[in-house]
Formats: structure tokens, C-alpha cells, sequence
């Protein structure tokens, strides 16, 4: 306790009778108007804490008397935010597909409205800029797999490839090998053709006719004459340069052997139709789209 | 503790309180030179605040009549043919560096000359001072009125109320004319009386009238003394030659009243010319006595000089014995040389060249503004795509902004890599390779731009393209430069 009887002789103030090593505090009282706001600074935080939540409880806390919640402030933020992007959803869910690209406005949304989803959903296969990945398309390129209008890519989104879904695409490559279609030398053989259909190197001493009667055999049903591919069927164009797993020998093989099925999940149902328009005019106008 | 030591004999500081209570100021009326410049710069500060958003500029169909506008909602501002874009508040920095620089040059000149006649705080509190005086009288009425305590007849209590309701009204017009800025004046002022305006307009005026009231009607000097950065700043900055509202106490020491000094005189002893009148005391707007020396609470008013002016007139004395002066020039006299003033001098020519060179800088930038631009972004996922045919495509985020007053029809074109073609995403070209866009007027619009080229004919990985945008209609042009990369 304070000393109020001892005096510093210096000063002439009185001590408040600590002391370190000889030397003395001084009793020197704080300003009123600072203790006063100190106290008012307690009162509040009492006050605070029986207004706000504050306590730390075992498994929760304590609520307060105005059951005040961060969260619930942030749902009533969302949910003002989706009413007021309603009007303008609303706008791009009734304007017809085609006539989305021509009306600025109603682009810019869907850009934007499109890149924000199609990040949320699209970005783990696609990659975030859309260019994609072995054994997932690329879209800003103009090779399509299931067409590129905006109609036939407002589809894709919706139903997806081999999804479950009933609209869903269907068809996928045959695993020639596997079902012991053709031998591993024809297999060989007709790789090379399909790589020389788009101009690439084949290896020496191959049969090119064996390759083309191999080809016309079996592939062309889906790929086509001279291999231009069918998007009906989904079904890769061979004669030009993008190959959506790669296109060196042994990839071929492995293709011809195993087959591909690529998944595409059906988006209808997760997204709200505005959206899916807004991704398919977004997706559309990255630049692969027909 | 050594307790036997014998108490030592010392003067014991009288420590004060760590807080002292305001003391009032009673400025006395006066009258001379700087009042008069000051009841004109007030009168015109004033005058160009209270009218300038009334004032006009025709700018066209859908533009706004006002010369000087702070459109926000537009993100505009508008002062007489000047029209400012968001992404040109450089202006703003331009323009603050100018009034930094200025408020420097007027320091090494004449001293705080801002504070006492320019300052929106000074002008303010000189005008409620004004009203003050008209209605409760000159210092010693109101002195006395103040200290006649617990005597609030009705005529006292009439007074008081006048009084602050003609500050109020004043607080209220400040405020009212604050929102005129960012609005059209002549359209707010008629939602304003009908209650039509928006909510932050009333919020704003309601803010500006209580800032005013309190600043101007109550806190007074203690804003010059406590609240405002200036005054320490400007004594950092200051130096020997600056013109500063200076006591001669060369002529003015030994103070004695006229009598005596007469008496002295004629036995032919020496004595100031000062007479201990306390005249430039009274007339202080920050209640200071200008003959303790040059003090941090001084405005530089020169309301002192004025009131001992005219009392030296009276005893037949010569003026200016507080006047704009300077300590070297005080010791030049007392030293028998005669005064020296200098405002050319290193410090100001550099001021002055300074603000020379900001101004033409921004009169330059200004002048060759230009109202067509362009800027453009590459993609940077993917940077190029390969297409079926082997040939690379690269896309840019290309903004466009139109200043404008009116729609225009842009065509694009690029140089850059060989054989390439330019396609913007909703845009149908016109004429191959050279997409045509309107613009609207006084806007940005953001295009998505791709760049196609056969890869044999370009085999570097990295080629140099250049934007450019025309209006077909008036020849302008601006241009861009970005890269073409090939994967
Ligand atoms: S001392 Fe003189 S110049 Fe300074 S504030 Fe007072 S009246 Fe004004
Ligand atoms: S007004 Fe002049 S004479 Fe009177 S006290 Fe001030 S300096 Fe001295």
C-alpha cells in the first residue's frame, strides 16, 4: 500500500512508498478525465458483454441479449446481393441465346457471371483459363468434340458426356485391344495412319495400305471418311493438329487398345438455367466457339 | 533508505494542473489596412463558395450545365471545360502538390499570411465573430455581459438566442452549399425545399452545419492552437527572412504609459514607443500578447497592427510599431543599418520555380489529353491456343474509352504478326480483318479481341502488336502495344 507519510525531499511530493534499487516512485495521480474514460472503457465491455456474444462456452458460446450473428448478418448480405442480381438474371434467363452476344450489356454479365461459375465448377478439369488438360478439351481452341455452337455447348453444359444422364452424349471409342478387336501389330499399324492422316511422321517401314484398310474397317463408322471425325457421335477430328490425350505412337496404341470414355457431368439441375446460359455464352466466347 | 539525511532546501516546482481550462477571448472590433483586406478576401472566399455551383457551362446534350461538378454516380468531375475520368485524379495529386508548394512560397514570404486571412477556419470564425459583435456588442459589453452571472434577464436571453440562430443559419447555408457541389444546384436546392433530395444530401448538410456551428462558434482559436498541423509545420519551415507580424521591441522597449514617457522624454531619457496600452491584446482573435515574441497561437491576422497603428496615430507617433517584419531586420536598426527586405530568394525562387514546373506539367498533360484511348490486356491462361489448322491465336481484354460528348464508330486494326486477323466476340465484321464498334459517348467499353496468325509465317515466340483505334468519323486515333506469343 501507498506510504502517503513519505515525503521525497527533492520534489516535495509524496512517494507512493515503492521502491527499486533507491529509487522512488512518486505519487503522481493520473488526470481525472483519463480515469474517468478508464472506468467508462470497463462499463462498457461489462456491457458489451451482455449485449454481444462474448463467452466462450464448452461447446458454444454465449449469444447475448441481441443474438447478434456474424453469419446470420452474411446471409442477409447474400441474399440482398442475389436480389439484386435478380433483375438482371432474370434478363439474361429470358433474352434468346443467340441474341445474348449482340446486346453489350447483357455480354458483359454473362462474361462475368460465366467466369466466376465456370471457376467455381468448370476450373478443376478445364483449368481456370479453360485450356484444359490431357484428356480434357481444350475451349478456347475450335476443335470440338460435340460441337461448338452455342446451342450444342449450352447442351454439353447441361447434360454432359456419358454423365448418367438420359439427354446425356453417349457413344465412346472402342477398346479395339482389349476386345480383342485387332491384333497389337494391326494396332501399331493403324496408328501410324491415323498420325499421318494429320501430317505427322509415321515410323519406318509401316504398311500404309494395310493402315488404310484397317481404318476403313473400323474407324470410319464413327471418325469418318479420311478420319474428319462426327460430332454427332462425339467422335475427334484425326486430321487436324489438336489431340485432346496426345498424339505420339504410344499414346495412339494405348487409345486404340483401351479406348477413351471421357465424363462430363451433368450440369442441369446444379446450376439455375440462367447460369448455364451464362457459362455457355462465356465458354462460347472465349473464342473456340463456332 | 538513509533516513537521517538532513531535508535539502530546494524551490519546489509549482507543477500544474496536466490540463487547463479555456480561457475566453473577447476580440475587440478594429479598424485599418488588414482589416480592410480582411473583410474582402472574406467577402470573396465566401462569395465563391456560396455562388460558385450556381454558376454555368453549357457542355452539350446529356451533359451537365454546371461549371464546377462533383459527379459521383458518374465517377465525373467537371470544373469549366475541364472534364476529369477516374483514372485521371493525377490532376488532383498535380493539383495538391501546386497547393503544398503554394502554401510553402506564402510561408517564406509572409509568414502564415493562409491562416490569417485565407483559412476556411479563419474566415468562419471571423464572420460569427462579426455577428457576435452586431448582436451582444463590442469586448467590454459582452465581457461584461458574460460575467454578470445568474442575471439572464429576457433582453440578454434574446440576444443569445439571435445569436446562434443566425450562426445556425450561417452553418446551415455552408453546409447547404457543400452539397450543391455534387449535385445540380439549381435542381437540389428546389428538392432540398420540397423534401424531395436525397437522404445523404440532408445527411451532409446536417454534418457540414454542426462541423461549422462548433468550429467556428466555439472552438475558435483553440482549432489554430490544438487541432491544426500548420502552425508546427510552418515553423519548421519558416527561416530568418520570412515577413512575420513582429512587436519592434527595438522601438517599443521601455513600455511606460504616454504620461510618463513624456516626462522621461523631456529630460531627454530613452524610453519605447509602446505605451502599455493592451490595444493589440484586446483586438487578438487568439487572445495572445504579440509582444512576448513570435508564438506558435499567432495567425499572422495583423488585426495587432492595425490597433496599435491607430494608436500611434493618436499619440503622433510613427506607425508600424508591430507590423509584417523579421528579427534581422531589428537587429539591422538596432545596430544602426537600415532594413532589408528580401523576398527574392533561393527558398522562393525554388517555390516558385516548382509550382511553375508542376503547373505546366499539368497544363501540358491538360492540353494533349487525349479523348480516345485505348488499353489492352493479353490473357494469361492460356497466353496462346493452338487451332486445328496449326495456326495460333492469342486473345486481349482491349478497353476502349470515348470522351466524348457523343457516340463515335471505331475501327480496329492491329499491326503485328504476319497474315494475322482480328475478330472481337460479338461482333460481326463489316470488313474482314477490321472490326467497327460504336462507342457511346463519354464511356468505356470493355472488348474481348482475338488474334489469329498462321504459326509458319511467324516462327518467334514472341512478336510485338499494335492496337489501333479510329473513329472513321473524325480520323482519331490511339494505339496500344502489347505482345503476340506463340506457345
Ligand atoms: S498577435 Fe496579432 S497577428 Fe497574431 S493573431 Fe493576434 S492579432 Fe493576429
Ligand atoms: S497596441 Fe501598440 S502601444 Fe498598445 S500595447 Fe500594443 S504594442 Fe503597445
Amino acid at each position: 500500500m501507498a506510504d502517503h507519510n513519505d515525503l521525497d525531499h527533492v520534489t516535495g511530493k509524496t512517494t507512493t512508498g515503492h521502491e527499486w534499487d533507491g529509487i522512488k516512485e512518486l505519487n503522481t495521480p493520473l488526470p481525472r478525465w483519463w480515469v474517468i474514460t478508464f472506468y467508462l472503457t470497463i462499463v462498457w465491455a461489462v456491457g458489451y458483454w451482455i449485449v454481444y456474444p462474448a463467452w466462450p462456452m464448452l461447446w458454444s458460446n454465449t449469444t447475448g441479449l441481441l443474438h447478434y450473428s456474424s453469419r446470420a448478418d452474411v446471409a442477409v448480405e447474400l441474399a440482398n446481393l442475389e436480389m439484386i442480381r435478380g433483375d438482371r438474371m432474370v434478363a439474361l434467363g429470358a433474352a434468346p441465346l443467340a441474341d445474348i452476344e449482340k446486346d453489350p450489356a447483357l455480354l458483359a454479365l454473362a462474361r462475368a457471371r460465366g467466369k466466376t461459375v465456370f471457376g467455381d465448377n468448370c476450373a478443376p478439369c478445364h483449368g481456370s483459363g479453360a485450356a484444359g488438360a490431357k484428356g480434357y478439351p481444350n475451349l478456347n481452341d475450335d476443335d470440338w468434340l460435340w460441337g461448338g455452337t452455342l446451342d450444342q455447348i449450352m447442351q454439353t453444359i447441361q447434360f454432359g458426356a456419358r454423365s448418367g444422364h438420359t439427354k446425356a452424349h453417349e457413344s465412346a471409342m472402342l477398346a479395339f485391344g482389349k476386345e480383342g478387336v485387332l491384333k497389337k501389330e494391326q494396332i501399331v499399324t493403324v496408328a501410324n495412319y491415323v498420325r499421318s492422316l494429320s501430317g505427322l511422321s509415321t515410323s519406318q517401314g509401316y504398311d500404309a495400305a494395310a493402315g488404310a484398310k484397317i481404318f476403313a474397317d473400323n474407324c470410319v463408322a464413327c471418325h469418318g471418311d479420311g478420319g474428319k471425325g462426327n460430332q454427332e457421335l462425339g467422335a475427334p477430328n484425326l486430321t487436324d493438329k489438336i489431340w485432346l490425350y496426345g498424339s505420339d505412337e504410344a499414346t495412339l496404341i494405348e487409345t486404340i487398345t483401351n479406348g477413351r470414355g471421357g465424363v462430363m457431368p451433368a450440369w442441369v439441375g446444379r446450376l439455375d438455367p440462367p447460369t448455364i446460359k451464362a457459362l455457355a455464352v462465356y465458354v462460347h466466347s472465349l473464342g473456340g466457339g463456332k | 533508505m538513509n533516513t537521517t539525511a538532513p531535508p535539502i532546501e530546494v524551490e519546489i516546482d509549482d507543477y500544474g494542473p496536466l490540463y487547463a481550462a479555456r480561457k475566453k477571448v473577447y476580440p475587440q472590433s478594429v479598424s485599418g489596412t488588414f482589416r480592410r483586406i480582411k473583410w474582402g478576401l472574406m467577402a470573396f472566399c465566401l462569395g465563391v463558395y456560396y455562388l460558385l455551383p450556381f454558376v454555368r457551362w453549357h457542355r452539350g446534350l446529356g451533359a451537365p450545365d454546371q461549371a464546377v461538378l462533383v459527379d459521383l454516380p458518374n465517377s465525373r468531375f467537371y470544373f469549366f471545360f475541364i472534364e476529369l475520368w477516374p483514372q485521371e485524379v493525377y490532376y488532383f495529386t498535380g493539383l495538391l502538390i501546386v497547393a503544398a508548394i503554394t502554401l510553402f512560397l506564402m510561408n517564406s514570404i509572409g509568414g502564415r499570411i493562409w491562416c490569417g486571412y485565407l483559412c476556411p477556419q479563419t474566415v468562419w470564425t471571423d464572420l460569427f465573430y462579426a455577428v457576435e459583435r452586431m448582436v451582444e456588442g463590442d469586448r467590454r459589453e459582452r465581457m461584461k455581459k458574460d460575467a454578470a452571472k445568474g442575471t439572464l434577464k429576457l433582453q440578454r436571453f434574446a440576444e443569445i438566442t439571435l445569436k446562434h440562430s443566425i450562426w445556425l443559419m450561417i452553418a446551415w447555408w455552408t453546409g447547404g452549399a457543400w452539397v450543391l457541389y455534387f449535385n445540380d444546384a439549381p435542381t437540389l436546392v428546389k428538392q432540398l425545399v420540397t423534401f424531395q433530395a436525397p437522404m445523404l444530401a440532408y445527411i451532409w448538410i446536417g454534418i457540414l452545419t454542426t462541423t461549422t456551428y462548433l468550429l467556428a462558434g466555439f472552438m475558435r482559436e483553440q482549432v489554430c492552437v490544438y487541432m491544426c498541423p500548420w502552425p508546427r509545420i510552418q515553423a519548421a519551415l519558416t527561416d530568418e527572412w520570412a515577413l512575420n507580424v513582429t512587436y519592434k521591441y527595438d522601438r517599443g522597449e521601455t513600455r511606460t504609459s504616454l504620461k510618463k514617457a513624456n516626462e522621461l522624454r523631456a529630460l531627454g531619457k530613452a524610453v519605447g514607443d509602446c505605451v502599455d496600452c493592451y490595444q493589440c491584446v484586446a483586438v487578438c482573435p487568439t487572445g495572445i500578447d504579440i509582444r512576448d515574441g513570435a508564438q506558435l497561437d499567432c495567425i499572422q491576422c495583423g488585426l495587432c497592427i492595425d490597433a496599435c497603428d491607430t494608436v500611434m496615430k493618436k499619440i503622433g507617433r510613427e506607425t508600424r510599431l508591430i507590423g509584417y517584419d523579421n528579427d534581422i531586420n531589428i537587429q539591422r536598426r538596432q545596430a544602426g543599418k537600415p532594413p532589408i527586405y528580401r523576398i527574392v530568394r533561393p527558398r522562393t525562387i525554388v517555390y516558385s520555380a516548382l509550382i511553375a514546373t508542376v503547373g505546366a506539367i499539368m497544363l501540358y498533360a491538360l492540353l494533349t489529353r487525349s479523348l480516345l484511348d485505348v488499353n489492352v490486356l493479353h490473357d494469361r491462361n492460356p497466353v496462346a491456343v493452338k487451332l486445328s489448322d496449326g495456326s495460333i491465336r492469342n486473345a486481349y481484354t482491349v478497353r476502349l474509352l470515348n470522351k466524348r460528348g457523343f457516340d463515335r464508330v471505331i475501327a480496329i486494326d492491329i499491326d503485328g504478326p504476319a497474315n494475322a486477323t482480328v475478330h472481337v466476340v460479338g461482333v460481326d465484321s463489316v470488313t474482314p480483318d477490321r472490326p467497327m464498334i460504336v462507342l457511346g459517348r463519354d464511356q468505356t467499353t470493355e472488348l474481348r479481341l482475338l488474334v489469329t496468325a498462321p504459326s509458319e509465317n511467324n516462327p518467334e515466340k514472341s512478336i510485338p502488336v499494335r492496337f489501333r483505334v479510329t473513329d472513321i468519323g473524325l480520323g482519331e486515333v490511339a494505339s496500344a502495344t502489347d505482345n503476340f506469343v506463340t506457345p
